[in-house]
């Protein structure tokens, strides 16, 4: 099938192999309305048995999670950035007094995810990472075992049952979401709750949600309702608002879960312009194969010349 | 001096995650891969060509290099009594799965043929098997450089077009340079030649990768990784010079091929490391990635590897 490696896909499990399969799955995350109350976190780790990710104090921010892993599936982010006078109405709705979002000259009174300190403003940012289930997942290409799966709803799950902990799912994943636990020795990472998908549940983190900043839908109408969202921040005057991961011409053919952010990717700590490893899996065969020539051909040219030497 | 790139980060933290790849285990193992891959062909051309001593010595190599391999691969998972499942599935989109399937019957073959060769047994199966090694040997040698080229690792990925020539050239003064440590002089020549060529593939490889990969190309330069490649490429590079001025000596011919074998291992580490310096800093995933974005949405002239 074409655009298999690469490229917008718009049957992900019909390209898998499933003939018959429910509409893929996945989540919007709109961070516009996260509170970082990290109910999300917990829900995750209740429900899936997640083991403790290591109880200690960053001292970086409200974020003592970090990252995710093996043992975080859903990660909360923190920001505190100074404020930027263009970037502080995050125009929530219902927030503020009438017209306060055209205010430019600073902070509004605690208004948002906005607060102020002695010093000057501080704008808050918060955002529940999670595993994006890429319509191209360098995670499944590069499994060797198979233990990496595309399910029936379009998502990738690892089979802990099959997984030899080779690790190479880890680096090949471009968004630093999969680890491998260590006293385990075999990788995890969300499963989009696929139990719970199966019984027609909706995964945990969106079910704790408190502000629906985690929406769980078919993919193509959340993509539609994100776009909604965005352009109704975007008339709100919150021009920092896009959308990311949701386009299928992206470098992973788009993400099943996928956010609104206000913010650039890379303050999130997320990638960019993140691009399937399997995306030059054709050149780096070709390169591969031209170097094995090469041996050969010198090979065979160490015995050429003078005899017996 | 280029100015550090300005680009944001989340407190400063990776973006990717580190490769969970133990060392000493995979940088031995691109090591051995390379050195028994090329051994391969090295034992091959000694049975044509009639230099007994030249293909015990490269088919000990081969099946040797095939087992400490297969060791240091066993020994990395993280389940290993799972080792089997790696030949559970074929898929071309993991190296690692098509690697399995090239070390595989590259260590039986090899094994077969080292055998027959050291205790005179089955000579015609041998032999086969000993053509079959040749074989598996190059892309044994080099489909390690897609096992690591096939991430979001920066230094590595970007780097997928050289990388292969690299391992090749690594691999191929390796298994010279060891048949050099152990074949009397009257049958080295090809041994010679072969860490001579190979020498010149990885020099050149290196320097192509360090020009186009620009910034991404960095922590080949710098810190332990620096140091390791830097090592390694005077070591060979002396070796080269060395062994084509006065490769007829013994002494010469043992100095050089030590010094072969062991650039190869420096080598190996090094590229290993590089790619973990890569991974941790979140400079070397934002940076180029910010320049590919304001290449296609403004065509601003910026550096892009790819």
């Amino acid at each position: 099938m074409s655009n298999s490696l690469y490229g917008p896909l718009s049957d992900v499990s019909g390209d898998a192999g499933y003939d018959e399969h429910p509409p893929r799955m996945g989540f919007f995350t709109d961070t516009s309305v996260c509170i970082g109350c990290k109910a999300c976190e917990v829900a995750c780790k209740e429900w899936n048995e997640v083991p403790e990710d290591g109880i200690k104090l960053s001292g970086m921010s409200y974020d003592n999670t970090q990252a995710l892993g093996a043992d975080t599936w859903r990660h909360v982010a923190f920001v505190e950035k100074p404020v930027h006078p263009s970037t502080t109405d995050l125009g929530l709705p219902g927030m503020g007094p009438p017209g306060w979002e055209d205010y430019e000259g600073g902070v509004p009174d605690a208004e948002g995810q906005s607060t102020e300190s002695g010093d000057g403003g501080v704008r808050w940012l918060m955002s529940s990472d999670v595993c994006k289930h890429c319509t191209h997942a360098a995670c499944l290409d590069v499994c060797p075992t198979g233990s990496l799966f595309r399910t029936e709803f379009g998502t990738v799950v690892v089979q802990p049952d099959i997984c030899n902990g080779c690790g190479y799912c880890v680096p090949a994943c471009p968004y630093g979401v999969i680890d491998l636990r260590k006293e385990d020795g075999r990788a995890f990472k969300c499963t989009l709750c696929y139990d719970r998908l199966k019984v027609g549940e909706t995964p945990a983190c969106a079910k704790a949600c408190p502000t629906e900043s985690i929406q769980y839908g078919e993919v193509s109408e959340l993509r539609e309702r994100a776009r909604l969202r965005v352009q109704e921040l975007h008339d709100k005057g919150v021009d920092v608002a896009r959308l990311y991961g949701a386009d299928p011409n992206d470098g992973v053919g788009g993400d099943g879960a996928f956010f609104l952010l206000l913010d650039e990717p890379e303050v999130y700590g997320l990638p960019p312009d993140p691009v399937v490893t399997t995306r030059d899996l054709g050149s780096i065969w070709k390169h591969v194969g031209a170097a094995a020539a090469t041996i050969l051909g010198v090979g065979v040219a160490s015995f050429l010349g003078r005899h017996r030497r | 001096m280029v100015p550090e790139p300005e680009f944001e980060s989340y407190y400063g933290k990776q973006i990717i995650k580190t490769p969970t790849w133990k060392t000493p285990d995979v940088p031995i193992y691109l090591f051995v891969g390379g050195l028994a891959g090329a051994s391969g062909v090295l034992a091959e051309g000694a049975a044509l060509s009639g230099r007994p001593a030249l293909e015990r010595v490269a088919r000990s190599a081969a099946a040797g290099g095939a087992v400490v391999g297969t060791v240091a691969l066993v020994h990395d998972l993280g389940r290993p009594e799972r080792f089997l499942n790696m030949l559970r599935v074929l898929k071309v989109t993991s190296p690692l799965s098509v690697g399995s399937y090239i070390l595989a019957p590259f260590g039986g073959l090899s094994a077969a043929a080292a055998a027959s060769n050291l205790t005179g047994k089955l000579p015609r199966l041998g032999r086969l098997a000993g053509l079959g090694t040749a074989a598996f040997g190059p892309p044994l040698a080099t489909y390690t450089a897609a096992l690591l080229s096939n991430t979001a690792v920066p230094a590595w990925h970007e780097a997928h077009r050289e990388l292969p020539f690299v391992f090749a050239g690594s691999g191929m003064a390796a298994a010279g340079g060891m048949a050099m440590l152990f074949t009397p002089k009257a049958e080295n020549g090809p041994a010679r030649r072969m860490a001579i060529g190979g020498a010149v593939v990885e020099l050149a490889g290196a320097e192509l990768l360090k020009r186009r990969l620009g910034m991404v190309a960095e922590p080949y330069e710098q810190g332990r990784p620096g140091w390791l490649m830097k090592t390694a490429r005077n070591m060979t590079a002396g070796s080269a010079v060395l062994s084509l001025l006065g490769g007829r000596s013994r002494l010469v011919s043992t100095v050089c091929g030590a010094t072969y074998v062991a650039a190869s291992v420096l080598t190996r580490f090094g590229v290993f490391e590089a790619g973990i310096a890569s991974a941790k800093d979140p400079k070397y995933t934002v940076v180029p990635q910010k320049e590919r974005l304001a290449a296609r949405n403004g065509g601003a002239k910026v550096h892009q590897p790819s």
